[in-house]
């Protein structure tokens, strides 16, 4: 288990990451933290030519707060986010959610756009990038692009971002005046991937939307009338509908059961929490 | 622009238990074999070169990190501590005697890796409650003790770090 | 004579003088010992498919490789080698690497030697090997069936061994019998996996044509046999050695020989010492596993619940070989098929059965989890059909306290214990009574609340002869009795006269050391660290025999207890010696404190060291009698441990510690998650050397038996690939996981043993995944007939027994055909894209090399090799996991232009893959649709590691080949399953059907 031979590029401004990312095209890849990437390339089922080394980069580790938008700088690690002072107050999902993320030791390397970047299907971040309307920054040597998170998630570890091109922040809107969020997941062990994962937000006229990850291919959103009649056969076909799947930790019915029952009691904490 | 061929190399630069190192690491070399192998500091255990056991469990700048998911090159200019370090020449640290005294390792082969964890959490949260200890112990696998007493060693220790009553 | 004065050590939790090395990263383990310079690497080629011939190995480009110093297939290591000992009669060969047919996923296939294994893993990428697949099979039952394929063509059936055994009258006892109570029961496959994998460092000297390997094995040296004799050497050019420490077995480290015949000769070809370090992936798809079984158990059943009779059917699956000491797993347990109760009638169908699955060996609890998963659900079982509580059964069965010693139905010597009166302390003391209330509340308030119980005798320090039981007894007169269980100790005095200890038990973390300290401490009146303990071993320098290592929980009765008689007697010589000197009769004399004296006198003594010293600087003082006092090696052998006798009778352990277990359980009613509420474990492993020690091996076999409950399976598909090759994949328990058991402990020294110590290292294992399964059977059925638990007890497999039928979906949902077995399944799928382009045109891109070339996303050259087959070049994948692939195309059922199937075989350094899919082309108009079905196997390494991810990963392949052909005919809107889900869940949201 070690990785195949490659160039290593550590990048100290954001000009030498998008020459090197230019230059390599789909055979060049970013690693920041590389949590996700270098047991890839230890098991050797990724052999890039060339790893461009972005966490050397100043301007992309930073965390800043414009107007309701906070923006996480690509080279931003999971715990430098999990440890900014105001993540409770403007981001109070993600901070519900990032003690999910792995490990400590792996959010202590692990970055937020990095988790974004890979998009797996059942990761924390993606998921609450989705159910909060955030946005994906790329950047190639010509041309940046702000894309919704919507549709940067195209599938199972796959994006929207295009060979030479990276990520350089992610924007996450901030807490809203009497929105009420919650989060809840079932992994078969405490860190482990999860196999359902719920995000809910309530918004102050009682309307909500739920955002399920681990079970389709990319997080999935359901938006739901203040009215709650009708709420648990909303859930059903919901739950139905993401196309669950077995697997060896879960079954597609304990997920669609997940889906339903863990969908219905994040739901209703948020609803709560409304402040 | 800093390219390094994937047959290159170059010295890495960095601080490992408080000495200045410089061994030499192809782009592709782990920072675990790097430690064991080209430094023989072969106190920090590889187990699973996958992330999951924690074996490998160095503290990079302060903060635990696996050895095994990072590049030889990515530790230039960092402040690494391993195991090694633990101990004030014979000496044991408050952490690695709780450990000796309340039985907190078997075979040892994921001890390092624990050590490493808590002594960073320690250093960072001397009041660490036992769930945040359960928290941070649970990115470690154990395949010999059952956990429980491994728990108490971290309680014992993090009283006596902070002046309080030995046992917990 | 009396013993040390002061407070023994013996029976204290004192430090383990292991510690200081180990939180310090000063301990010894393999990969840490210092080599030889120019020692090499070694890395494997492993199989990708659970069962294929192998058509040719090209070792061309890999031997080219930079730092490569040889490239050795199978065929090659048999020029070296001969087959391995099978355990049993049969026409069947046992080759540690693969020579013309892969039988398991990971099975070697070649192996690489370079200057390091990095290169040693690039040149491995570069072998080529060209497989002919073969149907696999992996369920031992279907193995059984008449058109199973046959693993080994010699065998003619994958059947390798069957033994029927009756013992008593277990007819007449069943016809007697108002009841008859069965049940079947699958046990899956786990394995303890130690945090360090295995590795062997090994040299040969063609001078000496002798090998000298080293490597983390743990026995039991029965096995040296068994690596020479492959190897074609005489024992005595076989040094086998091992490290210092090793970072916990289980039982697993056994398994390592096969590798060290492959190093040793990988040394030999290479002309220079190599060292493998196995790697998790190798470890987790081709170390050993314990064995999987298949079990009918049936009872002969009085009204009361007395059991008059037992008839077991096992079927054991050892996987593609039967490797040594295999079929010990189903032979160890053979004395105590009726577990801790008294029953005099048993019979026994025993199939030994070979599957595309790793080969099985050593594992903690070795058969003990098998039998006694069968027996404890049972005795639910045998409850609730009477309507009887689960106590009372157990009770009217134990074997009675007064009948110590006690002979089995099947043979075995139960040497001391009182059942019933542990079982009532714990009753009492682990608070049965509060654990009643909490499920009463429980149930009151409707939640799901069970309590299980399990009742088991932990048997330890196998007889080396159990394992003939599997003969018929006209075979084993042929082959000669074989019994016993050599423990070797040596008590050495060096010339400054302080003591050293060495003995043959391959620790790997239980702190023999610091137990052998505390008995020869005690025994000479010194304290703790002035006696040195090594327990690593030298073939050629070690006193040793076949039971020599550390397995069926044999250190303290019988390691530690050769040691007690070797410094025994050295004490009695040295008491001597000391009596002469200071002219005191020898029962006189006392030792204590470091000092040899008289009894009466304190001031009438001498040091230790002078005394001891003695036979170095002047031998011709010491009285006649005494011989020498430089070194006393013992080797102790119980007597009890005899060969099977004619009828199959078979003392299969010398020890039998007792284990009653209870616990509740609470499954969450939303998730499903069960979880432990409280876990009392009461046991009696005889007199307790270290309790902190003992402890601590019931609560590490506690927690692996709580990861084989709710977590650990060695999952595989139908078609031999191998689902679990991860950490993230086989789930080991984490502090998370893990509550604390309460213990419990109960004395009744074992008379057979120096100490009166049994073993207590695997009882865990064997009691608590059924005392958790019958906790989860009665959290979700109180009464009536019992669930079939099968191990892992997940949340997904709990739901729907407490979440009933599922609601159906009121919007029609597109089809998602599953076919669910563990972990292993055929990827279904289905998508559609929309071209701008007529039926004709797509048709003729469809069937066009060039077009094909062009549009398939990675393709580096297709090639048409006729009218309907294809070869393809490609790179395939998701995200950063790409692979390049060999492709097979063949396009059939051909009905122009509107449909076509499309089969496929890629093989790839990533793994292989096959399947097949229907396309259909339906003219929209302004251009076509393009639907497709597809089935597709995946298997490998990415199988292996990438089980999550599958599915989801092969959609986005197969659709990014349709999206490139819509958006090669001129764009045309994808569509996808995720738009269409789009537009499904707006519908939803907007209100269901309207």
């Amino acid at each position: 288990m070690k990785p195949a031979p490659f160039d290593y590029v550590a990048a100290t401004d954001l000009s030498e990451a998008l020459d090197a990312l230019q230059e390599g095209g789909s055979d060049a890849r970013v690693i920041a933290g590389g949590q996700s990437l270098v047991p890839m390339l230890n098991m050797r089922l990724a052999r890039p030519a060339t790893l461009v080394d972005i966490t050397r980069i100043p301007e992309l580790s930073r965390i800043e707060a414009k107007g309701d938008q906070i923006i996480i700088g690509a080279a931003v690690r999971q715990a430098t986010l999990e440890s900014w002072p105001d993540l409770a107050d403007r981001l109070p999902l993600v901070r519900a959610a990032i003690s999910w993320v792995g490990h400590t030791q792996l959010r202590n390397r692990g970055t937020v756009c990095g988790s974004v970047a890979h998009a797996d299907p059942s990761a924390e971040l993606p998921l609450c990038l989705l159910a909060l309307g955030g946005t994906v920054t790329l950047r190639r040597r010509r041309k940046t692009r702000t894309v919704a998170a919507r549709d940067f998630f195209q599938g199972m570890m796959s994006t929207d971002l295009a060979p030479g091109e990276m990520i350089t922040s992610v924007s996450i809107p901030a807490r809203k005046q009497g929105t009420g969020y919650a989060f809840r997941e079932v992994a078969r062990r405490h860190g482990d991937f999860a196999i359902v994962a719920c995000a809910a937000i309530a918004r102050p006229d009682g309307s909500s939307t739920l955002t399920v990850g681990g079970v389709a291919d990319t997080p999935q959103t359901l938006d739901l009338p203040a009215d709650t009649t009708g709420r648990d056969d909303r859930l059903n076909e919901f739950a139905w509908h993401l196309q669950a799947r077995d697997d060896l930790h879960a079954t597609a019915r304990y997920r669609r059961d997940l889906v339903r029952r863990l969908g219905r009691t994040t739901l209703k904490e948020a609803l709560s929490c409304r402040d | 622009m800093p390219r390094l061929t994937k047959d290159e190399k170059p010295a890495v630069r960095f601080t490992l238990n408080g000495r200045a190192v410089s061994p030499e690491a192809p782009p592709r070399m782990l920072l675990s074999d790097l430690l064991r192998h080209e430094i023989g500091a072969t106190g920090t255990h590889v187990g699973c070169e996958h992330g999951v056991c924690g074996a490998c469990t160095v503290q990079v700048d302060g903060a635990p990190v696996r050895a095994c998911l990072m590049l030889a090159q990515q530790a230039q200019g960092c402040d690494i501590r391993t195991v090694e370090a633990l101990a004030e020449g014979p000496e044991l640290s408050p952490l690695q005697a709780a450990f000796r005294e309340h039985f907190a390792l078997q075979c040892g082969f994921c001890t390092a890796g624990i050590l490493m964890t808590l002594d960073a959490l320690f250093a960072s949260q001397p009041e660490a409650d036992e769930a945040t200890i359960r928290e941070a112990l649970s990115g470690h696998l154990c395949r010999c003790t059952g956990y429980a007493p491994i728990v108490q060693a971290a309680l014992a220790a993090r009283n006596r770090i902070k002046g309080g009553p030995i046992d917990a | 004579m009396k013993d040390t004065a002061t407070e023994p050590l013996l029976g204290r939790s004192v430090e383990r003088i292991e510690d200081a090395a180990l939180v310090s990263g000063r301990g010894q383990f393999i990969d840490d010992l210092p080599v030889a310079t120019g020692t090499l690497a070694v890395a494997f080629v492993r199989a990708p498919h659970g069962h294929a011939d192998i058509k040719s190995v090209d070792v061309t480009a890999a031997t080219r490789a930079p730092g490569v110093a040889a490239v050795i297939t199978g065929q090659d290591v048999t020029r070296y080698i001969r087959s391995m000992t099978v355990g049993v009669k049969a026409n069947v060969e046992c080759w540690p690497i693969a020579v013309d047919r892969v039988r398991y996923v990971g099975e070697p296939v070649a192996m690489v030697v370079a200057t390091d294994r990095y290169l040693a893993e690039d040149a491995a990428d570069l072998v080529e090997v060209d497989y002919s697949p073969l149907t696999a099979v992996v369920d031992p039952v279907r193995a059984l069936a008449d058109d199973a394929p046959v693993l080994h063509q010699s065998l003619g059936s994958n059947l390798i061994n069957e033994r029927r055994f009756r013992y008593g009258d277990p007819e007449t006892a069943f016809d007697a019998a108002p009841h008859r109570i069965g049940i079947d029961v699958t046990y899956p496959r786990s394995a303890c996996t130690p945090i360090e994998t295995y590795g062997v460092i090994a040299r040969y000297e063609p001078g000496e044509d002798a090998y000298d390997i080293t490597a983390n094995f743990q026995g039991p040296f029965s096995i040296h046999a068994v690596v020479a004799r492959s190897l074609q050497v005489p024992g005595n050019r076989l040094r086998l050695r091992t490290p210092p420490d090793s970072g916990g077995s289980f039982g697993i480290k056994q398994g390592v020989f096969p590798y060290m015949i492959l190093s040793g000769v990988a040394a030999r070809i290479a002309g220079a010492p190599v060292k493998w370090i196995e790697d998790r992936l190798e470890h987790l798809s081709a170390s050993v596993s314990a064995t999987n079984r298949q079990t009918r158990i049936e009872a002969a059943v009085e009204a009361d619940g007395r059991i008059t009779a037992l008839d077991w059917d096992q079927i054991e699956d050892c996987g593609a070989h039967l490797r040594a000491p295999e079929p010990a797993t189903l032979y160890r347990m053979h004395g105590n098929m009726t577990g801790a109760y008294d029953i005099a009638n048993v019979a026994i169908r025993n199939r030994v059965v070979l599957t595309n699955k790793t080969p099985t060996g050593l594992n903690r609890g070795f058969g003990g989890p098998q039998i006694y998963f069968a027996l404890e659900r049972l005795m639910d079982t045998i409850a609730r059909q009477l309507g009887l509580d689960r106590l009372d059964v157990i009770r009217r069965n134990l074997v009675p306290a007064d009948a110590f010693p006690y002979r089995t139905a099947t043979g075995a010597l139960l040497d001391s214990g009182d059942y019933a009166a542990a079982m009532a302390r714990a009753v009492d003391e682990g608070g049965l009574a509060e654990l009643y209330a909490r499920r009463d509340t429980a149930r009151a308030e409707g939640r799901r609340y069970g309590i299980g119980f399990a009742c088991v005798v932990e048997p330890s320090v196998s007889n080396m002869g159990y394992i003939t039981t599997v003969l018929s007894s006209e075979e084993r007169a042929k082959a000669g009795p074989k019994n016993g269980a050599q423990a070797t100790a040596t008590v050495a005095i060096d010339p400054l006269g302080s003591v050293t200890v060495k003995v043959a038990s391959v620790p790997q973390g239980q702190g023999h050391r610091t137990v052998l300290a505390q008995v020869v401490a005690d025994k000479f009146g010194l304290p703790l660290d002035a006696v040195r303990v090594l327990a690593d071993v030298d073939t050629m320098r070690d006193a040793w025999s076949i039971a020599s290592g550390n397995y069926a929980s044999r250190f303290a009765p019988a390691v530690a207890g050769a040691t007690e008689i070797a410094a025994t007697r050295l004490r009695d010589k040295l008491a001597k010696v000391a009596a002469s000197q200071l002219n005191i009769g020898a029962s006189d004399v006392t030792f204590d404190a470091g000092r040899i004296g008289a009894a009466q006198n304190p001031d009438n003594s001498l040091s230790f060291a002078r005394v001891a010293a003695t036979a170095h600087w002047s031998p011709g003082t010491l009285p006649d009698d005494v011989g020498q006092t430089l070194r006393e090696t013992v080797f102790w052998t119980p007597p009890e441990l005899e060969a099977p006798t004619a009828d199959d009778g078979i003392n299969s352990s010398l020890c039998h510690g007792f284990i009653f277990d209870f616990c509740g359980i609470e499954i969450d009613p939303d998730t499903a998650e069960p979880r432990i509420d409280r876990y009392v474990t009461m046991h009696d492993c005889g007199r307790i050397l270290h309790p902190a020690m003992v402890d601590g091996q019931v609560r590490g076999g506690f927690a692996q038996a709580v990861g084989a409950a709710f977590l650990e399976e060695y999952a595989y598909g139908e078609d031999g690939s191998f689902r679990s090759g991860t950490l993230a994949d086989y789930l080991l328990p984490t502090v998370m996981e893990v509550p604390e058991p309460v213990i419990l402990h109960h004395e009744t020294p074992s008379p057979f043993t120096p100490l009166g110590a049994k073993g207590v290292g695997e009882g865990n294992c064997m009691s608590t995944p059924v005392c958790i399964a019958n906790a989860v059977a009665d959290a979700l059925a109180p009464e009536g007939d019992a669930p079939n638990i099968v191990l892992p007890v997940t949340a997904a497999k709990l739901a729907p027994l407490i979440h009933g039928e599922e609601p159906e979906p009121k919007e029609p949902v597109p089809e998602t055909k599953a076919e669910a077995t563990s972990g292993g399944r055929k990827l279904t799928g289905e998508g559609r894209a929309l071209v701008q382009a007529s039926r004709e045109d797509v048709w003729k891109m469809l069937l066009d090399p060039a077009t094909l070339d062009a549009i398939i996303p990675g393709s580096h050259g297709v090639q048409k090799v006729d009218e309907t087959r294809f070869k393809a070049d490609v790179t395939l994948g998701v995200g950063p996991v790409r692979g390049r692939y060999k492709a097979d195309i063949e396009l059939s059922d051909l009905d122009p232009p509107n449909a076509v199937t499309l089969s496929g075989q890629a093989v790839g350094a990533l793994g292989t893959g096959g399947g097949h899919g229907r396309v259909t082309l339906t003219d929209t108009g302004d251009g076509t649709e393009i639907t497709y079905r597809y089935e597709a196997e995946i298997g490998g390494k990415v199988a292996s590691v990438g089980g999550r991810l599958l599915d989801g990963a092969a959609k986005v392949v197969i659709g990014e080949f349709f999206r490139a052909l819509a958006r090669h005919c001129g764009g045309g809107a994808g569509n996808g399953p995720i738009a269409r889900l789009r537009g499904l869940l707006n519908r939803i949201a907007k209100g269901g059907r309207t």
